[in-house]
């Protein structure tokens, strides 16, 4: 018995010295200034904890908004993985923000975004409790926008500054009752950009008006809530009905309606004439209307191995042959779409879009 | 126990290295993150395994440095996030240099919107035998501007090594390029030099493509000279439905759908199936919906090339390259014009006006045939080897 103990009692020792000589190591090598990237982060002033800007009131996992903090709901939402996302918005006090009818909406300097990514214990059953993953912030200050990732600590206490991102182990019962377990992945600050981008300028996605423009449950619109509540001012005579809306595809509906509006959430912030995906020339955008940018019979320019051996963006009536379907089906990382948040296929959004291209003539 | 214990020091050891990785990569993707303008941010000799994307984004005056092609070696072949190995977007003045890039799902190192970029003593390469399960593009500026790719080696990609897309102003010198699909690939891409680079091994060497559908929709202004490019006889490995998927194995130079564009004083051997081709966007046989886009070559001077003696054998694992057999045996012509012309472009006496010319001349073995083929297709040709209303200088 001693024999163990002293070997393992060695190899403990020996184990600690390398993994305690070994980055230590490398962080001279690769880093002259490593000591430099948390006196940097203090110097932009940006807060290490997201208790300490103050949003919700109470314990923060109950993400109950503070005043000046106002909750939202978009129409289409992007798939996360499953995650749930619990949005918000701050406006410091007496500001506003602006209408645009086919953009983003304009924000005062200080506002915030806050999108929090939690995933039910059990989807079934709320009751039983929720994880909180991480929040992301968009915060417009003078030079304009900018992302901030916080992740939140096992206790659900508070959530941590993280800026080159990370991957946490996740596992939850879907409503359906399958259980799923991911590593999921928190974006590093680029990767936020990699969709949060027009014309190459970091801007938000979600708030838009086709995005914003629907009935709260009781039956308000969230448009008209947010002018009521001296937040935004909607243009003289702004009717709802009138005004850009996506479908909401989780409801049932008309097909095309649905489909288009999950690929202009889910695709589109890359996939139009001025995001990062413009380089493809296929725009899926809620408002393209050529058939050739929407994909179809269009060859793809630099799929690669993402073309999975189909020739065509989408062949009317053929998912099979459609490589829009192809890459929204893998999760190999070099074929999937969107490049990065997904790593499980869609089911639901899968279904959607083989439906949408089965019906399409 | 003398091997249990070998055995728990090599699970500590694995162990260790994993999460000295893992810390790594963090550290790189930080010090990306937070670099200042300005920065010179060091890549640490050593073999580096990265799971996840490096991203750069919105930065200026930032050089990435190796610490040598041999010794700095980034592999990516446990990557489970991003699909490139590097990926650096709007930013202004970058240089990358002296390390070695391997193995990622997708391109090895994606650069768009960047103005002012330098990629030094690189080498980019996919390892083990070039298979269509490899990423696109080694190196793929998108959308730049002033683009310098220097001593640069690009290996096994499955679509292009080197491939500069809707890009303007560009240089690619002294590089090579070997088992890719296409060698060297300049796509609607405006103001590039191609030179003194070797092309090698690969399906076809070197590309000046136009394709349709794209928010730059004309390139041109192309030269390429100087270049070796041989025996690029390379089975096409691209994944179908790609256009490089129909270059047909062994051609070495092909012009499709571009203007102004001069190819001269290469020395162009042993491609077996067409050394030089000058071909309009039909002969893929896609439909074209793009109102726009101009399928036809124009402007086009092929000069004082040495291209090499003997027969060569067509591949019959390409449909343009069995065509060729077909009408030609052993003995395709070195170059080959698709002689699908714009008939906006052509005089009174069906040749090419003035504007749009297709010149030939004075190269070393440089036999010529023009297809006359169709738009419906490349079989219904009568060939004529006459040079006669080609043998112009521009």
């Amino acid at each position: 018995m001693t024999a163990h103990y002293k070997i393992f009692g060695l190899l403990g020792i020996v184990c600690l010295l390398m993994g305690a000589a070994h980055p230590v190591q490398q962080e001279n090598n690769v880093l002259n200034s490593v000591t430099e990237v948390p006196t940097r982060q203090m110097e932009a002033g940006l807060k290490q904890n997201l208790s300490e800007y103050a949003f919700f009131i109470g314990p923060l996992a109950n993400l109950l908004a503070a005043s000046n903090v106002f909750p939202y709901e978009v129409n289409a939402p992007l798939f996360s993985d499953y995650a749930e996302k619990a949005r918000f918005i701050y406006l410091p006090a007496g500001t506003k923000m602006q209408y645009h009818a086919d953009a983003s909406f304009d924000y005062p300097e200080g506002a915030v975004i806050i999108k929090n990514f939690f995933y039910w214990n059990n989807a079934a059953q709320p009751e039983l409790g929720r994880r909180i993953i991480e929040t992301r912030l968009l915060l417009k200050d003078a030079k304009g926008w900018k992302a901030l990732e916080y992740v939140w600590n096992t206790d659900q206490t508070d959530a941590i500054l993280e800026v080159a991102g990370g991957a946490t182990p996740v596992s939850w019962h879907m409503a359906n009752g399958k259980q799923q377990r991911i590593d999921y992945t928190i974006p590093n600050l680029n990767q936020c950009k990699g969709c949060h981008s027009y014309d190459g300028k970091f801007t938000p996605i979600g708030t838009t008006t086709k995005q914003l423009n629907l009935d709260l449950p009781g039956g308000e619109n969230q448009l008209l809530l947010f002018q009521k509540r001296g937040i935004l001012d909607l243009p003289e005579g702004f009717d709802p009905v009138q005004a850009a809306h996506l479908a909401d595809y989780r409801k049932p509906g008309n097909t095309d309606a649905a489909a288009r509006a999950y690929l202009d959430s889910n695709c589109a912030h890359c996939h139009n004439p001025n995001g990062p995906a413009s380089t493809s020339g296929m725009f899926l955008n809620v408002e393209e209307n050529n058939p050739e940018h929407l994909g179809i019979g269009k060859p793809p320019v630099a799929a690669g191995r993402g073309s999975g051996k189909r020739k065509f963006g989408i062949v009317p009536g053929k998912p099979a042959e459609s490589i829009l379907l192809f890459r929204m089906e893998d999760n190999d990382p070099g074929i999937r779409m969107p490049e990065i948040g997904r790593q499980l296929m869609h089911e639901e959004g899968v279904a959607l879009i083989k439906n949408w291209i089965r019906e399409m003539k | 126990m003398k091997y249990l214990f070998t055995l728990l020091l090599l699970i500590c050891l694995e162990i260790n290295f994993l999460a000295a990785q893992a810390a790594l990569e963090k550290q790189i993707q930080t010090r990306l993150i937070l670099a200042e303008d300005g920065d010179v941010i060091d890549l640490p000799a050593g073999t580096i395994e990265l799971s996840n994307t490096l991203s750069l984004d919105a930065k200026r005056d930032i050089v990435i440095r190796g610490a040598g092609q041999d010794k700095t070696i980034l592999t990516f072949k446990n990557q489970t996030q991003g699909a490139e190995g590097i990926k650096i977007t709007n930013a202004q003045n970058i240089v990358l240099e002296h390390f070695t890039i391997e193995d990622s799902k997708g391109d090895l190192i994606k650069t768009q919107s960047v103005k002012g970029l330098v990629f030094r003593d690189i080498t980019a390469r996919w390892t083990g035998k070039p298979k269509a399960s490899n990423g696109a593009y080694a190196l793929y500026p998108v959308q730049c501007q002033t683009v310098r790719i220097e001593r640069c080696t690009a290996i096994g990609a499955s679509d292009a090594g080197i491939y500069v897309g809707q890009s303007d102003s560009v240089w690619v010198t002294e590089c090579v390029a070997k088992n890719n699909v296409a060698g060297i690939e300049i796509e609607n891409t405006t103001n590039a030099w191609v030179w003194k680079n070797q092309a090698f091994d690969n399906t076809g060497g070197i590309l000046v493509f136009d394709l349709p559908d794209l928010l730059k929709k004309r390139g041109g202004h192309v030269k390429v000279y100087d270049n070796l490019i041989g025996r690029n006889n390379y089975k096409n490995f691209a994944p179908k439905g790609n256009i490089v998927g129909q270059v047909p194995p062994g051609t070495g130079v092909m012009i499709l759908a571009t203007n102004d564009v001069e190819i001269y004083q290469n020395k162009i051997w042993e491609n077996k199936t067409v050394s030089t081709a000058i071909m309009s966007y039909f002969i893929t046989e896609n439909p074209i919906k793009d109102k726009e886009y101009n399928p036809y070559p124009s402007n086009i001077y092929i000069h004082d090339n040495i291209y090499s003696e003997g027969k060569r054998m067509p591949t019959w694992k390409s449909k343009m390259g069995f065509i060729f057999w077909w009408k030609f045996g052993k003995n395709v012509p070195h170059i080959l014009y698709d002689g699908i012309q714009n008939p906006d472009w052509v005089d009174s006496n069906g040749q090419l006006k003035a504007a749009y010319r297709i010149c030939v001349r004075q190269n070393e073995n440089g036999t010529f045939a023009n297809l006359r083929a169709d738009k419906l297709g490349l079989f219904k040709g009568k060939i004529s080897k006459n040079i006669g209303p080609y043998d112009c200088a521009l």
